[in-house]
């Protein structure tokens, strides 16, 4: 794709696209989003593993193609393994990897695909050492299969296996912190990211990128389609994930943490502004709500702790 | 309105399919997603009013498909080829610029 | 081409297979532990320590992983080496199916274990048998020898285009992966010759014309995929064959045949199976001809693809063959026994076969064994009908 030279000066973000019109992904998603962003970010010389996900459609089936990158499918458990294959198989061939101008090796994944089934894998590459990315695109349930809840979803959430209904049953336990047991394997660089604020994620996959060593990026991909919540909507209901230091954007680099959004001075929106966006939670009650506001102060405390001691 | 960025490339699609089975379910043609036209999909189009625009690119940087490009000077286009009608570019817009009407074909 | 004067070296079953990766010259390895395997590879990582190669040794966490790393190495265009046993080849079976389905040509050694409950660490077939249906070659080696040769040959086999599967080498557990034994290797200047460095199929290195590999296909194409990789694995016979001929006029170890056939010419009962065991048939089968018996051993070399051609050309010559099963499919019989027999339906050759399940878990089955079991074939041919068709031979009655 062209893109006017006098556009190019202008923008925030590269203008070259590596992620093709034409994919099947729902209308207003924020993981096809978040792929044109990473590809933006990299370019042609990257390698992509996709375990199962939404991904996997959005890609395209056989003999299509989203990607203008080399993407390898793989299956569910697998992407910290894959791309720690990819990864020596590339230092065996004598390419250099990671750094400005070596091959970037990225491993792309749903919460479910990281949180969940292939959470033992992310382990082992991040324990390993191997100089990949890997991005977790966290929509908080597993939508490929139909919404079901994940390791990531969040508490109060309907999904067709917490459906709400007059039992109430809904989801009971709060959101996994994946990002802190990435962060217990004290690798050079993780962080977390949200489709809102892409010049923040870029900013931060291109840190990734220089930085020798495993990196992880959480990127906060709202779903429409599971969340329950207007196509429109995705970009404004991630930025108050945000505002209200629910999904808070903060960066670990070699052992330091920092909070970049929302501003640890003030106090962040209440979380009924994100709640109501989205019919996932319409089946909680107002103690539903309260608990769910309490974790956030909780986890939004201690992260600021966090970055107040190893600031 | 200048012409889609993505029109050379879903003749280069065309020219460059075939039938062939490749083993392991190679697929050689990157970026070969165009030739499927989303457009269709779409209930609420993208309506532009370029009087309102101050070319900020939100509407750009947020498209997930994406299906809005930039002219020469620096206006948004819409491929309506294949813009699902998501809505985003319209909440994002800081101008109202972009509002979402019926689709009406 | 250079003088073969091969070096003759006392190793283990392990230590051969460790020495065949190295003079394959394998680029990437990714394995983790488990009995009786492990020495494999201890000893690649051994040879990385004392500088002899530039593998990149990745010790995964799981063998699932094991699997997934190891294709993500050879699809991006490396020469990719693993080994395991059973629990770790039940872990992988998901990952054997996506190996063989990416084309990739794997080659990994499994050291026959028998699977748990109850645990065991001792020989039985089943943990690889369980894996025919992955896509997969399967060779059996008999000895450390054929460990060592089979791992490079099934490179060979296994990269060439018109195959492109992935192959496993199977060893018994101890009986061959921790015995000592004489094994000719070949100087790495031949093994080159004989095996060139990977042209792969496709890699994810040419980032001028990126592709994708194994994405969604619809019931219009996933069909013909299937189509692909069946006729892959029938071509891989001729390959076999091909590849296995030129390792003998290399090398003086003939592999031209998928099944290897011993004193079978006059034979009235042939022992037939895979593996360390067929060193005691062969052997059961010399003192059994000094008693006066007519009888002969075949070695299933190639499991998978299945040597059909040559076994119906033996059965036809054969009336009575008793097949040594050290593995068994639940609710039916011995797995190569039901194979065997199945190829043999729409032909004429109609022997009379005999299933004996022998040394699961390890058991001892020895020269007495199979002489006992001539006993109870010999039986069977004069009253020219199998009353039992499947025996647990060593049953504690």
């Amino acid at each position: 794709m062209e893109i006017p030279e006098s556009v190019k000066k202008r923008l925030t973000l590269p203008a070259e696209e590596h992620f093709y019109a034409g994919h099947t992904a729902c209308q207003g998603c924020g993981a096809s989003l978040g792929l044109r962003y990473v590809l933006k970010a990299y370019g042609k010389k990257t390698i992509v593993a996709i375990p199962a996900c939404c991904s996997t459609i959005i890609a395209g089936a056989w003999p299509y193609n989203t990607l203008d990158a080399n993407l390898f499918h793989t299956a569910f458990a697998t992407t910290g393994a894959v791309i720690s294959g990819i990864e020596a198989a590339l230092k065996a061939l004598g390419y250099k990897v990671k750094g400005e101008d070596g091959v970037m090796v990225v491993g792309w994944a749903g919460d479910g695909g990281t949180a969940d089934i292939g959470l033992q894998a992310l382990s082992g590459f991040l324990e390993r050492g191997h100089d990949a990315v890997y991005i977790m695109y966290d929509n908080e349930a597993y939508m490929n299969t139909g919404i079901q809840r994940s390791g990531s979803t969040p508490y109060g959430a309907w999904t067709t296996n917490t459906p709400g209904g007059k039992r109430h049953f809904l989801e009971k336990r709060h959101k996994k912190k994946v990002i802190d047991i990435v962060i217990a394997h004290e690798i050079p660089y993780a962080a977390t990211a949200s489709d809102a604020y892409p010049e923040d994620f870029l900013r931060k996959l291109r840190k990734a990128q220089k930085i020798p060593g495993p990196s992880f990026i959480q990127l906060f991909a709202p779903c429409p389609t599971g969340w329950r919540s207007p196509t429109d909507k995705s970009i404004e209901i991630a930025r108050l994930a945000v505002q209200t230091a629910y999904f808070p954007l903060f960066e670990y680099e070699n052992g330091k943490y920092r909070i970049n959004m929302p501003s640890p001075k003030k106090e962040p929106k209440p979380i009924e502004e994100f709640l109501k966006l989205q019919g996932r939670f319409k089946y909680m009650t107002k103690e539903d709500v309260e608990t769910l506001q309490q974790w956030v102060n909780h986890e939004w405390e201690k992260l600021k702790k966090l970055a107040e001691v190893f600031g | 309105m200048a012409e889609s960025p993505f029109k050379a490339d879903i003749e280069r699609v065309k020219r460059e399919y075939s039938e062939k089975m490749t083993p392991g379910a190679v697929a050689r043609i990157p970026g070969s997603s165009v030739v499927n036209k989303t457009g269709s999909w779409r209930v609420f189009m993208p309506e532009f009013n370029r009087d309102k625009c101050v070319r900020c690119y939100l509407c750009y940087i947020y498209c997930p498909e994406p299906a809005i490009y930039l002219d020469e000077e620096n206006y948004p286009v819409f491929d309506y080829d294949y813009c699902k009608g998501c809505g985003i570019c319209a909440n994002e817009c800081p101008t109202d610029a972009i509002v979402m009407v019926r689709e009406t074909k | 081409m250079t003088e073969y004067k091969p070096i003759k070296k006392v190793v283990s079953g392990n230590y051969a297979a460790a020495y065949g990766a190295l003079h394959a010259r394998v680029q990437v390895v990714a394995a983790y532990p488990i009995t009786p395997q492990t020495s494999i590879i201890e000893k690649i990582a051994e040879f990385i320590a004392n500088g002899e190669t530039d593998i990149q040794y990745v010790p995964v966490e799981s063998e699932h992983s094991a699997m997934a790393a190891c294709i993500g190495a050879s699809a991006t265009g490396a020469r990719v080496f693993t080994a395991t046993a059973a629990q770790g080849l039940a872990l992988m079976h998901e990952m054997l199916h996506w190996a063989s389905g990416s084309r990739l040509p794997i080659v990994m050694v499994n050291a026959n274990r028998a699977l748990a409950p109850p645990w065991s660490v001792w020989d039985e077939q089943t943990d690889s048998l369980s894996q025919r249906d992955t896509g997969w070659m399967q060779f059996y080696a008999e000895n450390n020898q054929e460990v060592y040769d089979g791992v490079l040959m099934a490179f060979k086999i296994a990269e060439d285009k018109r195959v492109s599967l992935p192959a496993m080498i199977v060893e018994s557990a101890f009986i061959l992966s921790h015995t000592y034994d004489i094994v000719e290797m070949i100087p790495q200047e031949l093994v080159d010759e004989f095996l060139p460095p990977r042209d792969p199929l496709y890699t994810l290195t040419d980032f001028d014309n990126p592709i994708s590999v194994g994405a969604l296909a619809t019931p219009n194409d996933y069909y013909e995929f299937r189509y692909k990789e069946a006729m892959a694995m029938e071509r891989a016979k001729k390959v076999i064959k091909e590849v296995g001929r030129e390792f003998g006029e290399r090398f003086g170890r003939d592999y031209s045949q998928m099944i290897e056939t011993y004193r079978t010419e006059d034979a009235e009962i042939v022992f037939m199976g895979m593996g360390s065991l067929m060193g005691t048939v062969k052997e059961a089968v010399d003192v059994l001809r000094k008693e006066g018996y007519k009888v002969g051993a075949v070695k299933v070399r190639w499991f998978r693809p299945f040597p059909k051609e040559e076994l119906y050309q033996l059965a036809k010559e054969v009336p009575a063959i008793a097949v040594v099963d050290r593995n068994f499919s639940f609710g039916q019989e011995g797995i190569l026994f039901n194979e065997s027999k199945g190829v043999l339906f729409n032909t004429d050759a109609r022997p009379l076969m005999k299933d004996y399940i022998v040394g699961l878990g390890g058991r001892d089955f020895t020269v007495n064994d199979v002489r006992t079991i001539a006993r109870d074939m010999k039986k069977t041919l004069e009253k020219g009908k199998v009353k039992e068709e499947v025996v647990w031979y060593h049953l504690k009655r």
